[in-house]
């Protein structure tokens, strides 16, 4: 455009950084889930040691996976995409810089502190207070300089992108403060400012949007720029895009009653959670049919790309796993699904399925852009890694929907004079197989991701060498 | 006077959030705001000569 600096050049310096380690944290956080699998099917490899325990370890995996991997992919494409859509560099270098470090602390100390028993115990929030406090300042930091990246903008319009990547940051950062407001102790003992059931809804109003905002928004805004790019057209429906993003985000921040089914929260909190949750599902699947009917005119574009294929196949899994969450928020639904392991398939079908899959997608679409080579290493890679990714995602929520039905249906079986059917250890004997499965569909799925991280260190060596033929004078 | 019971303020609530949404349905699809969307949607394929220019400065920044 005419009206933009000759001068600009964008930052792609904090965006290589937080994607290399978008992979890395993926095989640390991944390669943890596979080890606690493990212990559900050997109960040994706990190792008898208080660090290695499974209640010590599930939640670094979470940690890992949600805030190391996607995490990292976050602010990697969301420092891309605000520079590029809104023809401007970065607000601040530095402050970018102190993002990438800030980040890379946090998780570093989640790494020290969790094996350690060191938490609040909140779930995805179990940090204990001096690292909130790091989260938010980094956080706050991000927020300006995505913004300001934004206001400073040579594009006229704000890309729709954006609007879901700004979404995720504001509300982040509401969720996570107002979350963790808490009384210190000691250097890493708190208590949580809210008391009994407020606590829990508290919690809950955080958890259910580190899946609607951290997880579902960011990468909505992903979607959005990274399917248009590499299908080359633009989204389908940009007006669909704006009624998507105001219906999404309006309704989103209501649902988190449902986690809470049941127990001491009053029954008109727990109906509404309910209804919000059945409402969610028209803007998921407005924005999922937004994302595929982009390749409408150009599906054949699918049996060669397998790039393409990792980004089509996330917004499949995500349909999948929008239209399973509503339908589990069901109070009937849920007297079945609740405290199972169907919950845990239901996690790991937006996890694996949509947010890793079109995490891996963008990143292999970023690699060779950041890095000024024209494709990556190896296509026949990128296929083999999709193919893993799937089969291993498959395996893992089959089996979870499997042991998850079951467990429901041996928990509420009585005999005729009211006794329970079956004891707690006779539904965990029968839920082996499954845990094997799974297991085995996390193996799959973290093998991929090595295949990933040899395919991206390669296309970065083979960086050097275009240089280096840059540099000899052309024969020809 | 008439004092407002909390589920008429409930009602008019839900009433206020649907014309809320059919307002912005009605400005996003609305004839007017064709050209705008369209220029907005291309914004991913208007910036390949900023996207140039930064990898080759790094590159001969590299070599100096």
């Amino acid at each position: 455009m005419s009206t933009v600096n000759p001068n600009l050049t964008y930052n792609y310096k904090v965006v290589r950084q937080f994607a290399i380690m978008t992979v890395v944290w993926g095989i640390i956080g991944m390669s943890l889930g596979v080890l606690i699998a493990a212990q559900l099917v050997w109960p040994s490899v706990n190792l008898d040691l208080p660090f290695t325990h499974f209640g010590r370890l599930r939640p670094l995996h979470t940690n890992a996976v949600i805030f190391g991997f996607g995490g990292s992919a976050l602010f990697a494409t969301s420092y891309y995409v605000v520079q590029r859509t809104c023809q401007a560099r970065l607000f601040s270098d530095g402050l970018a810089q102190f993002t990438f470090w800030g980040w890379q602390a946090v998780l570093v100390s989640a790494v020290l502190t969790l094996p350690q028993g060191l938490t609040s115990t909140k779930e995805y929030a179990e940090l204990e207070w001096p690292i909130d406090i790091l989260i938010a300042v980094v956080w706050i930091s991000y927020a300006i300089v995505f913004f300001g990246t934004v206001v400073k903008r040579k594009a006229p319009h704000i890309y729709v992108a954006n609007w879901f990547y700004g979404a995720f940051i504001i509300t982040v950062a509401v969720l996570h403060i107002g979350n963790n407001l808490a009384l210190p102790v000691s250097a890493f003992k708190s208590y949580s400012l809210y008391a009994g059931v407020t606590d829990a809804m508290m919690q809950w109003w955080w958890g259910h949007n580190a899946v609607g905002f951290f997880l579902t928004a960011g990468f909505l805004g992903m979607m959005y720029y990274f399917v248009p790019k590499q299908a080359g057209r633009p989204v389908y429906s940009y007006r669909l895009s704006i009624v998507h993003f105001w219906a999404l985000i309006a309704t989103y921040v209501w649902a988190g009653g449902h986690h809470l089914h049941y127990s001491a929260l009053p029954d008109w909190a727990q109906t509404a959670g309910m209804v919000m949750s059945l409402i969610l599902l028209a803007p998921s699947w407005g924005g999922m049919i937004n994302g595929m009917m982009t390749l409408s005119g150009a599906w054949h574009k699918l049996r060669t790309d397998p790039i393409l294929r990792f980004l089509v196949v996330s917004l499949s899994f995500y349909g999948m796993s929008t239209f399973e969450g509503p339908m589990m928020a069901i109070k009937t639904v849920n007297a079945l699904s609740h405290n199972t392991d169907w919950t845990i398939g239901h996690v790991h079908s937006g996890a694996l399925g949509w947010v890793a899959m079109i995490s891996i997608g963008a990143i292999y679409h970023l690699v060779p852009k950041l890095w000024g080579v024209r494709e990556m290493y190896s296509t026949a890679l990128i296929n083999l890694h999709f193919w893993l990714a799937t089969a291993g995602t498959v395996l893992y929520i089959v089996a979870m929907w499997v042991n998850g039905i079951m467990q429901g249906l041996m928990w509420r079986a009585v005999n005729s004079d009211g006794t329970l059917t079956y004891s707690f250890v006779e539904a965990l004997e029968a839920s082996g197989p499954g845990y094997f499965v799974r297991w085995l569909g996390g193996v799959i799925f973290v093998s991929g991701m090595l295949v990933m991280a040899y395919n991206v260190r390669m296309t970065i060596k083979q960086k050097d060498a275009v240089a280096v033929d840059d540099a000899t004078p052309q024969a020809a | 006077m008439i004092a407002m019971d909390i589920n008429e303020v409930r009602g008019i609530h839900t009433l206020l959030v649907m014309i809320a949404f059919l307002g912005i349905c009605w400005w996003a699809y609305s004839a007017r705001r064709k050209k705008p969307n369209d220029e907005a949607a291309n914004l991913p394929f208007d910036d390949d000569d900023i996207d140039r220019r930064t990898l080759e400065n790094e590159k001969t920044e590299k070599k100096q």
